[in-house]
C-alpha cells in the first residue's frame, strides 16, 4: 500500500493508499506477564517526549464488545462464533480508532494484538491457515514487543491479584483437566508455545517478564525510541 | 447436481436458496418445507441474519452506520457462525434436512460488491459445509425490483446499498446495488455449482421443479432412526398430552464426527 505501511495479507483493499505519519506498537503476553504496567510506563514516556498516544486493547469497541462480555459471561458461543466477534471488534477499532490516529500522527499502543487472539484460537483447535486469513486485514505494526513469563509465574500473580483462577484464562472451556489449578498451567503452556512460535514468524521483540517492571521498562523504551526514532521525531533519552 | 459427491460427511442434508430480494426465494423454500414435513421428514429451518446474540450489534450498527466492508462482512460472519454451530451443524450431525434461506453465497455476492477481496471473504466462511443442494432463483433485474418496490415507500439504508455510495437517491441506488449483487451471484453460478431456477416461472411450477430436484437428492436419505425417534415422541405425545414440550428433542443418536468441516 505505502513504503510505510503493509498488511499481514489482504488488507482493507477499499482504502485509499497513504503514508500516515503514525506508529503502532504492541504489547503482547499472556494475562499475568505484566502488560498494563509496560503499557501505562510507555504511554507516560512517549507522551513526555510530546507525541500523543492512543490507548487500544482487545475488546474495546463500541460495535460487540457488550456482545463479547454477555456471551462469555453464559458461555454461549461456539469456537468459531468467538473468534469472528473479537475479529470483529478488532477491526471496528482499526478502521474507526487506530487507522485515523495513525493518521493524525498518534502512537497508536495496543494492549495485545491478533497474536493474543491467534494464539487463543490455536490453543482451541482452530485451523492455522484459517486464522491467518482472516487476519490478513490487519495492519503490520511497527513494533512489537512480547513480555515472556513462565506459566508458574503468571499462575501466582493471578491468585495474588485476583485471588482465584479465571475461567477462561484456566481454559475451563477445553476440558484440560477437571480443576482449575491444572486446567490452568496446561491452558497458559498451550498458550506459550503458539506466543513463542509466533514470536520468530512475526519478529516480536521478546522481553523477559520476570524482570523487575523498573528494567524491562528500560528496555521497553530502548525499544520503542530506535522504533519512533525511524520516523525521525524523538530524541532518546 | 451429482447426488453423490456430498459436500460433507453428515447424515442429514443441507438445502439452500438464494437469489436477489424479490426473486421469491423464500415463498419457494416455505412451500418446500411444508411439502417436506408433511412427509414426516424432519426439517429445519433457518434464515439469515437471525442469531439472537448477534443481531443487537448488527441493529445497532446498521442504525448508527458505524460498519466499514470489513466488519459488515464479519458482524454477518459472526451471526452465521453462531446460528451454524449451534443450529446447522447439529442438525446436520442429527440427521435432518436443513433449510436454509440464504447462505454463505449471499455473504458473498455482497461482500464483494462492498469491496472486501474476494478470498478473504471466502476464507472467513470456510467452517461451512457445501450445501447438498443450492437453488439460485434467477431473474432480472426489472422483476425483481419491481416486486420489491411496488407498494414499499422506504428502503432501509443498507438493504439499498447506500453505504457504497452509489446514489443519494435509495431507489436508485437499490437497483444499482442489487444489479452489482446479481451479477455476483451469476458468477458463482459454475464455480459452486448454484441449481438455476427461472424465477420468473409462475410459483406452482418452480414449487414443482424444486420438489422434483430435492426428491432426487433425498434418494439416499435412509435416517430410519430419525423416523422411528420422531416416531416415539409422536407416540409419546399421544399418551401423555401433558408433555408436549420434548417434541424437538428426540433422543436420536448423533454420530461421532468431528472437525470435519475445515478444509
Amino acid at each position: 500500500m505505502s513504503d510505510r505501511w503493509s498488511y499481514y495479507g489482504k488488507g482493507l483493499p477499499y482504502l485509499p493508499q497513504e503514508d500516515w505519519p503514525g506508529w503502532l506498537v504492541v504489547m503482547e503476553g499472556a494475562d499475568g506477564a505484566g502488560r498494563s504496567t509496560q503499557n501505562g510506563l510507555l504511554k507516560e514516556w512517549i507522551e513526555q517526549q510530546g507525541l500523543p498516544v492512543l490507548d487500544t486493547g482487545l475488546k474495546r469497541s463500541t460495535l460487540v464488545s457488550k456482545e463479547i462480555t454477555k456471551a462469555k459471561a453464559g458461555n454461549l458461543l461456539g469456537r468459531t462464533t468467538l473468534s469472528l466477534l473479537y475479529t470483529t471488534d478488532l477491526a471496528d477499532q482499526l478502521e474507526n480508532q487506530m487507522i485515523p490516529a495513525l493518521r493524525a500522527g498518534y502512537v497508536v499502543l495496543a494492549d495485545r494484538y491478533i497474536f493474543t487472539m491467534m494464539a487463543r484460537d490455536l490453543a482451541r483447535g482452530a485451523s492455522r491457515s484459517w486464522l491467518e486469513q482472516l487476519f490478513g486485514f490487519a495492519l503490520k505494526p511497527d513494533l512489537v514487543i512480547y513480555l515472556r513469563t513462565s506459566p508458574e509465574e503468571r499462575l501466582h500473580r493471578a491468585l495474588d491479584k485476583h485471588e482465584t483462577l479465571d475461567f477462561w484464562e484456566s481454559g475451563m472451556d477445553l476440558g484440560l483437566a477437571a480443576d482449575r489449578y491444572t486446567s490452568f498451567l496446561k491452558y497458559q503452556a498451550l498458550l506459550q508455545d503458539h506466543y513463542e512460535r509466533m514470536a520468530s514468524q512475526y519478529g516480536f521483540a521478546t522481553l523477559d517478564g520476570s524482570d523487575s517492571p523498573h528494567q524491562i521498562h528500560h528496555h521497553v523504551r530502548e525499544l520503542a525510541t530506535r522504533t519512533l526514532k525511524g520516523g525521525g521525531l524523538v530524541a532518546a533519552t | 447436481m451429482a447426488t453423490h459427491k456430498r459436500g460433507h460427511k453428515y447424515p442429514g442434508r443441507l438445502i439452500v436458496v438464494e437469489g436477489c430480494d424479490g426473486s421469491g426465494k423464500s415463498t419457494q423454500v416455505y412451500l418446500l418445507r411444508r411439502w417436506l414435513e408433511g412427509n414426516g421428514y424432519p426439517v429445519f429451518f433457518t434464515e439469515w441474519n437471525s442469531s439472537e446474540l448477534v443481531k443487537s450489534a448488527t441493529k445497532k450498527a446498521k442504525k448508527h452506520r458505524m460498519l466499514t466492508p470489513t466488519t459488515f462482512s464479519l458482524i454477518h460472519a459472526s451471526d452465521f457462525a453462531d446460528r451454524y454451530e449451534t443450529l446447522i451443524l447439529p442438525h446436520l450431525q442429527a440427521g435432518h434436512i436443513v433449510l436454509a434461506d440464504r447462505y454463505v453465497y449471499t455473504a458473498y455476492a455482497r461482500d464483494l460488491v462492498r469491496g472486501c477481496d474476494e478470498s478473504w471473504v471466502h476464507n472467513s466462511y470456510r467452517f461451512a459445509v457445501k450445501p447438498d443442494l443450492a437453488f439460485y432463483f434467477q431473474a432480472p433485474l426489472e422483476v425483481s425490483l419491481h416486486r420489491i418496490l411496488v407498494g414499499r415507500p422506504e428502503l432501509k439504508y443498507h438493504e439499498a446499498g447506500m453505504d457504497l455510495g452509489l446514489s443519494t437517491d435509495p431507489k436508485e441506488s437499490f437497483r444499482i446495488f442489487q444489479g452489482l449483487i446479481k451479477q455476483q451471484y451469476d458468477r458463482m453460478v459454475s464455480r459452486f455449482g448454484l441449481t438455476v431456477m427461472d424465477a420468473t416461472k409462475p410459483i406452482l411450477e418452480l414449487q414443482q421443479e424444486m420438489r422434483a430436484i430435492v426428491m432426487v437428492d433425498l434418494a439416499d436419505y435412509g435416517n430410519h432412526h430419525v423416523y422411528k425417534a420422531l416416531e416415539q415422541v409422536a407416540a409419546a405425545e399421544e399418551l401423555a398430552p401433558a408433555i408436549e414440550q420434548q417434541t424437538e428433542h428426540a433422543p436420536v443418536a448423533a454420530p461421532a464426527t468431528e472437525g470435519g468441516d475445515e478444509k
